[in-house]
């Protein structure tokens, strides 16, 4: 069978998928009877109209390219690490006691610093699962989502039992140093001269995941690591003939892997809630799986398909907040984006690589 | 004109007319959903109540994300919602923020203490409401064994389990108390399966009463007691009616009032902390005719001579998160 | 319609109609003509091979026939009537059965059972169970089909695998039988036994055609051939009346040298010495029981046998991804055999070339582009870095090109997939990598499968150069033929064992297939 041209495979299927999914949509808010037209308008004016509602989405993205990263060097490497959320709770957790028990003279430090502790934690947190797959043949699937629960568990009783300040109810720690916050988006902006929306969470983290992207890109197709871990991605024997450690890749691939889910805490943590709080990750290790899907596992289709989430995110939460759209069908809609660009990919490429075939036949 | 042009039109609108009679009052609710069949919908039974009552209209939204606890609260400011009525304690960072920013907007936290001039906190004395059923609950015992079922394990969750204790053992200094925490996330909240589970097996440790501190998990705390045939003890609604015969009573925390008082009152409703408890009708226990076969008469005068001690000053019960720690249990 | 008008050919004039025939096919995959106005005639009661390259057409051609693909353009006629085949249950109706090259068998069912499936009638099984065993014995007395109806698939061995297959065909009534390289799997004996099942058949009035690339099989079993090449039919002729030197011509369009020209080997010292080597795969079966031989420098040292006779295993633990028992030296320096501390990378360093058995599977990652499929394996060349971290690309692309060009890749895209290239053209790829490296000792698995016959050429005088370089060469094979033609010093495998070492010169293909199959003829006792 002939495959479709890439550029068709990279941008027509997945812009058709999403338009079927919002047709879908649609029907539903029909059936509850509110306007799929007003809503659409909403969603898109709400998350891409001003720079306030850019602000949102580009936040959403930012935390949504980490975890997206995450899973696709994991995936280059034949890996499938669904325990994005679990490194990221554990970054955040690095991020806090790196800004909590140090004093730091400047914010540009600590965020290196945040950086280091982000990725040291989120590896770690791969690890185990990394090292059961090479070592033992415990399948990653399973490890990595058992190490969610456990990473929600420990975070948990870390907060509630050793981080939270005396009498403070909620389990969370206490405020990192004003003078350690992040600078926003729209402060950066400002030195450019560029007005943008305050109070908007988009932060200097959005920088540190386009550079991760760039560094992603140039560890895959760049680096003798990067060569190996996708061999190895794509033929586990012909990797061994070659002489690639099965070991050596899995674990180097995991760590990377977690470091990236990690680093999404810079973003969470320390640019926006400026403390660490239960459920920093919020889903975002689990949005990750769908944006390296959908961008095809390379960094720039990861930067494009968490765009589209952080769009889908600040737009849905629009929605419910000027239609009354209830939250439900918020992650409905989501849903159905990620059901159609993720799991029934074949559903849309086929009747196109058909239609392309009638198309070239013509000719 | 563009849709955002009217929404920045009604938003600007609203934001000059901030502090009239004409405004709507606005019910921000946590991540645990409006149907919980507890503490949120609780809340909502109350905007609810207020609307029949009034006829006015209000809005609500329902968070999903860490980053929509500012943005949901801000939106609704700038909607020109007010009083804003936000429920849970995990948005007590979150108003220290906003609330600042919106002056003219009358905010009211349930759960949670945020000492700013335009905030109104509103905390609930569940250690005494539970002391009460605590006192039922050894009260209706046979075994000496009774069981606390928490939803996320948490300070005020843990608050409530204290107070039942201290109830449990000024009745029978030798009670037995199993407590145990449905787990370590918000879905801990709704997790009714989970739930069942942990009161089957306190059950069968010999517990015969069971109190669920745990929002949409308790239903299934319920559930399994009525069908053990042992007694069960409801929260934050009354929940009597679920079971009858089974549910021996359930401890009230009227956050449906709290949330009506704040509608009713409009953005003048007075600020600083409003603390809810047996004084003032904010916690209780329930008795209605679903239960009344189960609580004896000198079950009842046990149980209103303490609550009557407690208002009075004269019998204390100690409030887990004064300084985390219980006398009446370890956790 | 009125055969004697359209029909031209030679055998127009035939009494019946011809079993099969096509006209005009035509079958295109994007902007690839994969068959291109295709018109054949097979006459009924004949055997017909269908010989052609890697990429001729051969298979599009076959599974139009067997309605895997629709024809763009062209008809099909069974028995003189235009019969439309959109899928294979049309196909099995109109009497066509198949015999892929890899069996479509479940494994795990007996043989009665993969014949009844498919096939069933009514919803209850037994009955279709019992009609079967009847005919299957009928079948299995009448052609010298004798297989265990209740023997589990898997644990047949591959001759009598296809033999189900076979069955399976007939059961549902074929009159055309097409065999895709029916012979890879098996020992000449058992390939002489499946010609004699083709013989029988074609006695009954069947019709067979036969698809296979070994030229020698063509001459010996069929009555006409037909050659494909680049999606056309080029010619089609009486066996009797042809040869292997003008069918190899017709298939590659020019003409082509099927004997391996080489000159004498001058041996040197011992290269590789393997004592008494044992290997067991993953659940314990010991797969090498005890193998010794040596390999010195210049010369080729063939290892006949049957594929699944731990040729792989060997192989793989010289190659350095599987571990063993037993002695191996490099130029007399002992070599790790645990797995430990030695991997494909400490082989390669220690001077050990490995072209694979299985290109696809090992040699190349498909989905890479050439240059990087180049870089597979000596990806910590120093010359492919351009510092500590970064690989220089633009080196291996440079590298690339030349190999490209010198070994004659075509297309010459270093930015082409491997999976994109054909057959001989992904095995050029992977003696490009390890040729070129002028190793001490070059491990070849199979150079040729699938490789079309223009390319074995270049690959057997390639191999020759570097013997004659002075390098040591460990072949294996399963065509007889190429081993007898390359090797200098001929080990015949059976069962994890060396039954033999032979001089190519002293024997022949009866003596090396009676070793094949773990008979060691006379007292001439060579085993090891």
């Amino acid at each position: 069978m002939q495959p479709l041209p890439k550029w068709a495979d990279a941008t027509l299927v997945p812009l058709l998928s999403i338009l079927i999914a919002f047709a879908i949509s649609g029907v539903v808010i029909l059936a509850i009877g509110k306007d799929p037209v007003e809503a659409t308008k909403v969603m898109v004016t709400g998350a891409l109209g001003s720079t306030y509602g850019w602000g949102y989405t580009l936040y959403y993205a930012t935390s949504f390219t980490f975890t997206g990263l995450a899973v696709a060097v994991a995936f280059h490497a034949g890996l499938f690490n669904i325990g994005g959320e679990g490194q990221a709770t554990l970054g955040g957790l690095g991020v806090a006691l790196v800004l909590l028990h140090m004093a730091w003279p400047h914010w540009s430090l600590a965020l290196l610093a945040a950086m280091a502790g982000a990725m040291a934690f989120g590896a770690a947190w791969a690890l185990l699962p990394a090292w059961l797959q090479a070592r033992r043949g415990s399948h990653i699937v399973i490890t990595t989502i058992m190490f969610n629960f456990i990473a929600a568990a420990l975070l948990n009783y870390i907060l509630v039992n050793v981080l939270r300040p005396t009498g403070q109810m909620d389990p969370a720690t206490a405020r990192f140093a004003a003078d350690l916050a992040l600078p926003k988006l729209h402060e950066m902006l400002g030195w450019l001269g560029i007005p943008f929306a305050r109070r908007t969470p988009a932060n200097l983290g959005l920088v540190v995941a386009l550079a991760a992207a760039v560094l992603v890109w140039g560890l895959l197709w760049h680096t003798r690591l990067g060569f190996q871990l996708r061999a190895f991605g794509k033929s586990e024997p012909a990797a061994r003939y070659a002489g690639i450690s099965p070991v050596r890749v899995t674990l180097y691939a995991m760590l990377i892997s977690g470091a990236l889910a990690g680093l999404m805490a810079v973003n969470t943590v320390m640019g926006e809630q400026q403390r660490l709080v239960m459920n920093a990750a919020g889903g975002a290790g689990f949005i990750g799986i769908a944006v390296a899907l959908m961008g095809r596992s390379h960094p720039l289709g990861v930067v494009l398909a968490a765009l589209l989430f952080g769009f889908l995110y600040q737009g849905g939460a629009e929605m419910a907040i000027w239609m009354q759209i209830p939250r439900e069908l918020i992650v409905v809609i989501q849903a159905l984006v990620i059901l159609f660009t993720g799991a029934l990919d074949n559903m849309v490429r086929m009747p196109v690589a058909w239609a392309f075939r009638l198309l070239r036949g013509g000719r | 004109m563009t849709l955002l042009q009217k929404i920045l039109g009604a938003a600007a609108a609203c934001a000059l007319s901030a502090g009239a009679a004409l405004a709507n009052p606005g019910l921000v609710i946590d991540m645990g959903g409006k149907f919980d069949k507890s503490f949120n919908e609780a809340a909502w039974n109350g905007a609810e109540r207020w609307k029949r009552e009034t006829g006015g209209s209000y809005r609500d939204i329902e968070m999903q994300d860490e980053a929509q606890r500012e943005q949901f609260v801000r939106r609704m400011a700038e909607a020109g919602s007010n009083p804003i009525v936000v429920l849970g304690f995990q948005n007590m960072a979150t108003l220290e923020v906003v609330a600042p920013d919106y002056p003219e907007t009358t905010f009211a936290l349930i759960d949670g203490v945020v000492d700013l001039p335009n905030v109104r906190s509103i905390i609930f004395a569940e250690h005494e409401g539970s002391y009460l059923v605590g006192m039922l609950a050894a009260l209706a015992s046979k075994t000496g064994t009774v069981g606390f079922v928490g939803g996320m394990d948490v300070p005020l969750i843990r608050k409530f389990a204290c107070g039942y204790a201290q109830g449990v053992k000024a009745v029978n200094p030798d009670a037995r108390i199993i407590a145990n925490f449905t787990g370590s996330t918000p879905a801990a909240w709704n997790d009714p399966v989970r739930g069942g589970e942990i009161a089957k097996s306190q059950i069968s440790q010999g517990a015969d009463v069971v109190y669920a501190a745990a929002g949409g998990t308790g239903i299934g705390v319920l559930q399994a007691a009525a069908d053990a045939g042992v007694y069960s003890i409801g929260v934050d609604s009354n929940q009597n009616h679920l079971h009858p015969g089974s549910v021996l009573t359930s401890m009230l925390k009227r956050v449906d009032n709290a949330t009506y008082e704040v509608f009713m009152a409009g953005p003048a409703v007075e600020t600083g902390i409003v603390v809810m408890g047996l004084a003032n009708g904010g916690v209780d226990y329930a008795l209605d005719e679903h239960n009344a076969a189960l609580i004896s008469a000198e079950m009842q005068a046990a149980v209103d001579a303490a609550k009557a001690e407690i208002i009075a000053g004269t019998r204390m019960v100690h409030d887990y998160m004064s300084d985390d720690t219980c006398p009446a249990l370890t956790f | 319609m009125d055969l004697a008008v359209i029909g031209g050919g030679p055998a127009a004039a035939a009494p019946r109609p011809p079993a099969i025939e096509l006209r005009g096919i035509s079958k295109a995959f994007g902007s690839v003509q994969a068959n291109r106005n295709i018109s054949i005639r097979v006459e009924r009661g004949t055997i017909h091979g269908i010989v052609g390259e890697n990429g001729a057409g051969k298979s599009t051609l076959m599974s139009i026939l067997y309605g895997f693909y629709r024809a763009d353009a062209g008809e099909i006629l069974i028995d003189g009537r235009p019969t439309p085949i959109p899928d294979s249950q049309a196909a099995i109706r109109a009497g066509i059965g198949m015999v892929f090259q890899h069996f479509k068998l479940v494994e795990n069912f007996t043989v009665l059972e993969n014949i009844v499936l498919g096939a069933e009638e009514g919803h209850l099984l037994a009955p279709s169970l019992a009609k079967a065993r009847r005919a299957l014995t009928a079948l299995a007395h009448d052609h010298e089909l004798q297989v265990d109806p209740d023997a589990v698939v898997e644990e047949l061995s591959v001759g009598h695998q296809q033999r189900v297959e076979i069955l399976k065909a007939l059961y549902r009534k074929a009159e055309i039988l097409i065999l895709d390289e029916p012979t890879g799997v098996l020992t000449p004996a058992e390939a002489d036994h499946l010609f004699r099942i083709l013989a029988n058949l074609r006695a009954e009035g069947k019709t067979i055609i036969l698809i296979t690339h070994k030229l020698r099989e063509i001459m010996a079993a069929t009555d006409r051939v037909s050659v494909m090449r680049r999606g056309e039919m080029v010619a089609t002729r009486r066996t009797a009346e042809t040869s292997p030197e003008e069918l190899a011509e017709l298939m590659v369009g020019r003409k082509v040298l099927l004997q391996v020209e080489k000159g004498p080997a001058r041996p040197g010292p011992a290269v590789l010495e393997v004592e008494n080597l044992r290997v067991r795969d993953t659940r314990g079966v010991e797969r090498l029981k005890g193998v010794s031989f040596t390999v010195r420098a210049g010369e080729i040292l063939g290892i006949a046998g049957v594929a699944g006779n731990g040729q792989s295993e060997l192989l793989e633990v010289l190659g350095g991804f599987a571990a063993g028992q037993g002695r191996v030296r490099l130029n007399g320096v002992a070599l790790d055999l645990t797995g430990r501390r030695s991997d494909g990378q400490t082989r390669r360093a220690a001077g050990i070339a490995h072209v694979p058995e299985d290109r696809q599977r090992l040699g190349l990652i498909m989905d890479f582009a050439a240059w990087e499929n180049i870089a597979f394996g000596y990806h910590h060349d120093p010359a492919y870095q351009r510092n500590r971290l970064v690989m220089d690309n633009a080196a291996v692309l440079a590298a690339t090109r030349g190999k490209l060009a010198r070994f004659d890749v075509r297309p010459p895209d270093p930015w082409l997939a491997a999976r994109n290239f054909s057959g001989g053209n992904q095995q050029k790829l992977v003696l490009a990598r390890e040729i070129e490296r002028d190793p001490e000792l070059l491990l070849v698995g199979q150079p040729t499968r699938g490789v079309d016959i223009g390319a074995v050429e270049f690959i057997h005088r390639r191999l020759i150069a570097l013997r004659d370089a002075g390098r040591a060469i460990l072949l294996v094979s399963v065509e007889l033929d190429e081993i007898l033609g390359l090797a200098d010093r001929i080990a015949v495998m059976f069962d994890g064992r060396i039954m033999g070492e032979r001089d190519p010169a002293e024997t022949d293909e009866r003596e090396l297939g009676l070793l094949m199959a773990g008979v060691v003829p006379g007292a001439r006792n060579g085993a090891a």
